[in-house]
């Protein structure tokens, strides 16, 4: 399943190396921030379910700097410990720190339900590896989909308390989720078989899917224009740093060491 | 000059004893081996992992290699994983499914979904607790009858 014995134009191959970073970043960086939440979920069920989503989230984001390595060269553990804030292309909706229930399930559902849309265009493209790859991992995330939805619907509809929470949780969320469909540099080099669908497209489908729930459960989509933080061409908030500085520790202690 | 050209025999017995280090399972009982192939003393394995980010595929993978490096004539060994095929549990052997009843799991049928059976009294009269449990491949039902929590195995979803 390797990508290495394809062969590419110089700029395709560099713009596919650093959509896959993007993509594996986002899923190590919200995979991190799950797994902040084992030993502090509200219930032991959540615990369990976080862990379990964080753990795949992460082991997914392997499979994908695997498959950049194949492209660039490299190792994927120094891809994904080795870096500066500044490398790193996740969106910036990945890195923001828990906050409370209501914004991690937030979050959790439009990161869930973009990556989705991202994963069935990636499924439908030519480059076979990916294609089977992507496939494997839209199946297996289809839990993350239902945990996610079966939170926002549960804490929006329970009390005016839970709701007000949710509102505002989505008015931080929303602007930050759309960065998730921000190209990464040299994006428009990518041959259209590779990534089938624009992410203009994209983007249009997952709001169509994502506001028919929200407003299912009485929630509004934040008014006024939304700025975010391109993360996708490496800007990011210092909520970035402070979770690399710890995630990375104890790598950064011996870089050289084989786990 | 001795003729060992590796009998793909001795290949698939020795993968017949290389284990799941999270399941009472070999990789033979998972169905997770799609194909060997053996050129010289090069051998090639093509392996479809249940979850793709199980934490035990590293473990299989590395043992697999010590495995058949030990056989004679074997000189290099890739371990290549496949995702071109989803896992389904029609790739787990009979005996990989009653070694996981015998291990305490509720095991679901080979061929399609049916109800949850409690593996301490047989009784259908189950409820998803969650569909997370301790590994990826698992989830935690709860019977009504005998108020046991259950270990479910879990394959990927269709």
């Amino acid at each position: 399943m390797s990508l290495s014995t394809a062969t590419f134009q110089p700029q395709v191959r560099d713009a596919l190396a650093a959509y896959l970073i993007a993509v594996a970043d986002d899923e190590l960086i919200i995979g991190h921030r799950h797994s902040e939440w084992t030993g502090f979920a509200p219930d032991i069920e959540s615990d369990v379910a976080l862990s379990s989503i964080a753990q795949e989230e992460i082991g997914h984001a392997r499979l994908f700097y695997e498959r950049a390595c194949d492209l660039t060269g490299g190792d994927a553990d120094h891809v994904a410990f080795g870096r500066a804030s500044a490398e790193f292309r996740n969106a910036v909706l990945t890195e923001r720190p828990n906050g409370d229930w209501g914004y991690s399930m937030v979050r959790l559902f439009l990161y869930d339900r973009a990556d989705h849309v991202r994963l069935d265009v990636l499924a439908s493209g030519a480059l076979r590896p990916l294609a089977d790859l992507a496939s494997t991992v839209r199946r297996e995330e289809k839990y993350h989909l239902m945990f996610g939805e079966q939170w926002l619907r549960r804490l929006a509809s329970a009390t005016e308390a839970s709701r007000g929470r949710m509102q505002q949780a989505l008015d931080r969320a929303w602007p930050e989720a759309l960065g998730m469909f921000d190209p990464v540099p040299g994006q428009e080099e990518l041959d259209a078989d590779i990534v089938p669908v624009p992410l203009a497209e994209q983007l249009l489908q997952w709001r169509l899917g994502v506001i028919g729930v929200l407003e299912s459960v009485g929630l509004r989509l934040p008014a006024g224009k939304a700025e975010w933080t391109r993360g996708r061409i490496g800007r990011h908030s210092d909520d970035l740093g402070t979770l690399l500085d710890e995630m990375t520790s104890v790598w950064r202690s011996d870089p050289l060491a084989k786990w | 000059m001795p003729t060992t050209r590796t009998s793909e025999d001795r290949i698939w017995e020795a993968l017949a004893t290389v284990k799941d280090p999270e399941l009472p399972l070999t990789v033979m009982d998972l169905g997770l081996i799609d194909e060997v192939q053996v050129t010289g003393g090069r051998v090639h394995v093509r392996m479809t992992p249940t979850y793709s980010a199980c934490p035990a595929i590293d473990v299989m993978r590395q043992d697999i290699r010590t495995k058949l490096l030990n056989l004679p004539g074997v000189e290099e060994v890739q371990v290549e994983l496949s995702f071109a095929e989803p896992w389904t549990m029609a790739r787990m052997t009979e005996r990989g499914r009653a070694r996981l009843l015998e291990h305490g799991l509720s095991v679901p049928s080979r061929q399609s979904a049916e109800a949850v059976t409690c593996p301490f009294c047989g009784s259908t009269n189950t409820a998803l607790e969650n569909p997370f449990g301790p590994t990826l491949c698992r989830a935690i039902y709860y019977c009504r009858d005998c108020h046991n929590p259950i270990e479910r195995f879990k394959p990927p979803l269709e």
